[in-house]
């Protein structure tokens, strides 16, 4: 494990932050954090990045008790992120570089590369505030990787981006999986832990309510439904359907249905595929998983109740 | 490069670039010089010639007058009407009209411009006339200049400070007074000049969020100390440069126009004589200059008898401490508030002493060692105001050493204070946040 935080307490005078919380981030991987707002998230990855203390729990980086050192290791890119609006932008990424360890000769060589990649070179001597939001939030994800850290945190990521762009920052974060690198990605965007995520964990009230890896859990909250492309009259079908079947969804397209079948506790897909292949004719079948958004608010309606 | 300097640096770059410093740090001193440099000037430039006709019916003042290189004076028509008349059409200056007195001794005169007449003038004839009326009164009254001039005198009271081991040393109340004075305004305005850059600097960092970014590579603390020295050293440049330019824009001046200075010094003092000497205007002159000559020495010996380096030392001392100790304060407001608009709440406890000590200030110089000039000068949030005051009236050195002591530590604590405050407020937005809230904070863990 690269990171773990065990049994992370967090108190502030009136409420509860964190109680008890658990996270292992293994090496090489994308981990969701995930939660309402309110839930913690902030708390814990302000935990992560030494900016606060816990009040009780331990943290572990590489496998030994985080020091301050550590910080030279994670790159965050917070939530609420800004820059000084009257620097220059390359002043000011030199100096965010150069606070994360690097010496301003590597800084400049390194922020030089990135600025070409992102095709943002011109802006050097620009002052911030001549900057559109989504062309400063370039540069804040340049800030926050530029000293390779093995531990890159992003809280909300893509707020403010268009698709263009978010689909270049995808492509490098994976980028950085790839050559080794851990990412916690804390965000409300499901679509996007469905489609980047390994592993997620899912906080809400100050409490872990869902951890695991993402293809277990879907499997976990797997309903039995099967999505069934067949030909023929759904209400002559309806007639003959049996008790354990039950139809939650039903489409027409070009003359064949799609329809959404539950199978009930006890029974099997194959006792679904039987009983439509004596009367109609099946075009195909798939099993339908739960998306991570069904997953999210049904996890989190059944603590709140 | 350890993480502090670098935040120094950024801090004390980013101000000293920016225009307004620039433009500040120029225009102080030319403000400065200008007060003192800008009168002489204008007489030096006043090359013309100021005609005036004078139409002295009682015909004692007309060769009195015996004018300058800027001022003529003629004789008029012997007529008030033809005379006003020609004004205009000679192009004089001014018509200068004594009439005949009622009673022996004239005491009016009617001056008519085509403008506004310049004050020089003015107070140049009123000087002559007084001085030639004087003149007449005294004859009148059978007394003898001689006589007066003997009798007028100045009056010195030389201080001298004897100390426990019978050393003597010339003081002036008067130069204590200036020099206390002028460094505890000093102090109190580097103060709150730069104590308030530093609350914005935070407030800026906050509501602009790139405080978050910058936590996660440095300590809160780092960060706030960074800020505060910076701009220290801001404060420092911009004082430095303001005496250094102001100093050369003086010297500079003196230089290029010593012959106008001395024009313009002599002229001054014509102006501002008494006029009780009428018959010995140079004698006079003399005497008073030996008199002046007298103060002058007197003044070096106290100059000279004020222990500079310990002025010095505790002025760059109680300087940098005040602001120190209050800087970390204002910072600690800055981080607590989401905009300047929300500042005057915090704002009270930083203000009261700080104002407080000024306006003692008036106060404590007419007594610097009494009771509330002591107690005032040990508590570290008007010590540097009211111990600057003092020290140029001679402290003994334990109370100034007790009071260094008490500032440093008052300064350790509200940094103490202060980064607690701050290690929270910068991390929080958009509340609405008190005094029983900061009290909280002081107790969170870090």
């Amino acid at each position: 494990m690269l990171f773990e935080a065990k049994n992370i307490v967090k108190r502030y005078a009136g409420h509860t932050a964190l109680d008890g919380v658990s996270i292992s981030i293994p090496e090489q991987s994308i981990f969701g954090l995930l939660g309402p707002n309110g839930a913690g998230k902030t708390t814990l990855i302000r935990i992560i990045n030494q900016i606060i203390g816990p009040d009780e729990g331990e943290l572990f980086f590489d496998g030994r008790n985080i020091q301050t050192s550590d910080i030279y290791q994670i790159g965050y890119l917070p939530e609420e992120r800004g820059l000084y609006k009257k620097m220059k932008v390359g002043e000011q990424a030199i100096y965010l570089a150069q606070l994360k360890g690097l010496s301003r000769a590597d800084a400049i060589r390194e922020l030089k590369v990135w600025f070409e990649k992102f095709d943002i070179g011109s802006w050097w001597n620009k002052k911030v505030e001549e900057l559109s939001k989504g062309m400063q939030q370039k540069i804040q994800f340049i800030i926050t990787i530029i000293h390779k850290p093995k531990l890159l945190i992003f809280d909300e990521p893509f707020s403010g981006f268009d698709p263009i762009n978010v689909q270049l920052l995808k492509k490098e974060i994976l980028n950085f999986k790839n050559q080794g690198a851990s990412i916690i990605f804390s965000t409300h965007n499901m679509a996007s832990v469905e489609e980047i995520c390994d592993h997620i964990s899912l906080i809400d009230q100050a409490k872990t309510i869902l951890e695991g890896e993402v293809s277990s859990i879907k499997n976990k909250f797997k309903a039995n439904i099967y999505e069934v492309e067949w030909l023929g009259q759904l209400d002559q079908m309806k007639v003959k359907l049996p008790s354990y079947l039950s139809i939650l969804d039903n489409g027409n397209s070009n003359g064949s249905n799609k329809t959404k079948f539950q199978i009930g506790e006890g029974s099997k897909p194959n006792d679904l595929m039987k009983f439509l292949m004596d009367d109609f004719d099946v075009l195909g079948l798939k099993e339908i998983l739960p998306s991570m958004d069904e997953i999210f608010i049904q996890s989190v309606n059944a603590t709140s109740k | 490069m350890s993480k502090i300097s670098l935040i120094i640096q950024r801090e004390y770059l980013t101000r000293v670039k920016k225009r307004s410093f620039i433009i500040l740090t120029f225009l102080g001193p030319l403000l400065m010089a200008s007060i003192w440099i800008v009168p002489i000037y204008l007489s030096s430039l006043s090359n013309e010639v100021k005609v005036i006709s004078v139409l002295d019916e009682t015909g004692v003042f007309f060769d009195k007058f015996e004018g300058d290189e800027n001022m003529q004076f003629v004789q008029a028509i012997p007529q008030l009407k033809t005379a006003k008349e020609n004004l205009n059409k000679l192009g004089n200056y001014a018509l200068l009209y004594i009439p005949k007195p009622d009673l022996h001794v004239p005491n009016t005169a009617i001056l008519y411009s085509k403008k506004q007449s310049s004050l020089d003038v003015k107070s140049y004839i009123k000087g002559i006339m007084k001085k030639e009326i004087e003149a007449q009164k005294l004859a009148l009254h059978g007394i003898d200049p001689e006589t007066l001039l003997s009798i007028k005198t100045n009056v010195f009271i030389s201080s001298i400070k004897v100390d426990s081991s019978g050393n003597e040393e010339k003081t002036s109340t008067e130069i204590s007074m200036a020099v206390g004075m002028f460094s505890s305004i000093l102090i109190y305005f580097f103060i709150f000049l730069f104590g308030a850059q530093v609350m914005r600097g935070v407030i800026e960092e906050k509501t602009s969020r790139i405080i978050e970014v910058v936590i996660s590579s440095v300590k809160p603390f780092q960060l706030m100390m960074g800020k505060i020295l910076g701009i220290a050293l801001v404060g420092f440049t911009q004082f430095m440069l303001w005496v250094v330019l102001t100093a050369t824009l003086v010297f500079g001046f003196q230089f290029a126009y010593q012959d106008e200075l001395k024009a313009f010094q002599k002229s001054q003092i014509v102006e501002n004589g008494q006029g009780l000497f009428p018959n010995e205007p140079v004698e006079t002159e003399i005497a008073e200059t030996q008199a002046q000559d007298e103060n002058i020495g007197f003044f070096i010996d106290a100059l000279l008898a004020i222990d500079y380096a310990v002025i010095l030392g505790s002025f760059l001392f109680y300087f940098l401490g005040g602001y120190l100790l209050y800087a970390a304060l204002f910072a600690a407001v800055g981080s607590a508030v989401d905009s300047e608009a929300d500042t005057h709440q915090f704002m009270m406890p930083i203000t009261i002493p700080l104002i407080l000590s000024i306006i003692m200030a008036q106060l404590i110089i007419t007594d610097p060692n009494g009771p509330i000039a002591f107690w005032m000068s040990m508590f570290p949030l008007t010590s540097p105001i009211i111990m600057m005051i003092r020290i140029p009236f001679g402290v003994p050195y334990w109370e100034i050493l007790t009071s260094g002591i008490l500032l440093i530590f008052g300064f350790i604590f509200t940094t103490w204070v202060a980064a607690k405050i701050y290690r929270t407020g910068i991390l929080m937005y958009g509340k609405k946040v008190n005094y029983k809230e900061l009290w909280k904070w002081l107790f969170y863990k870090a």
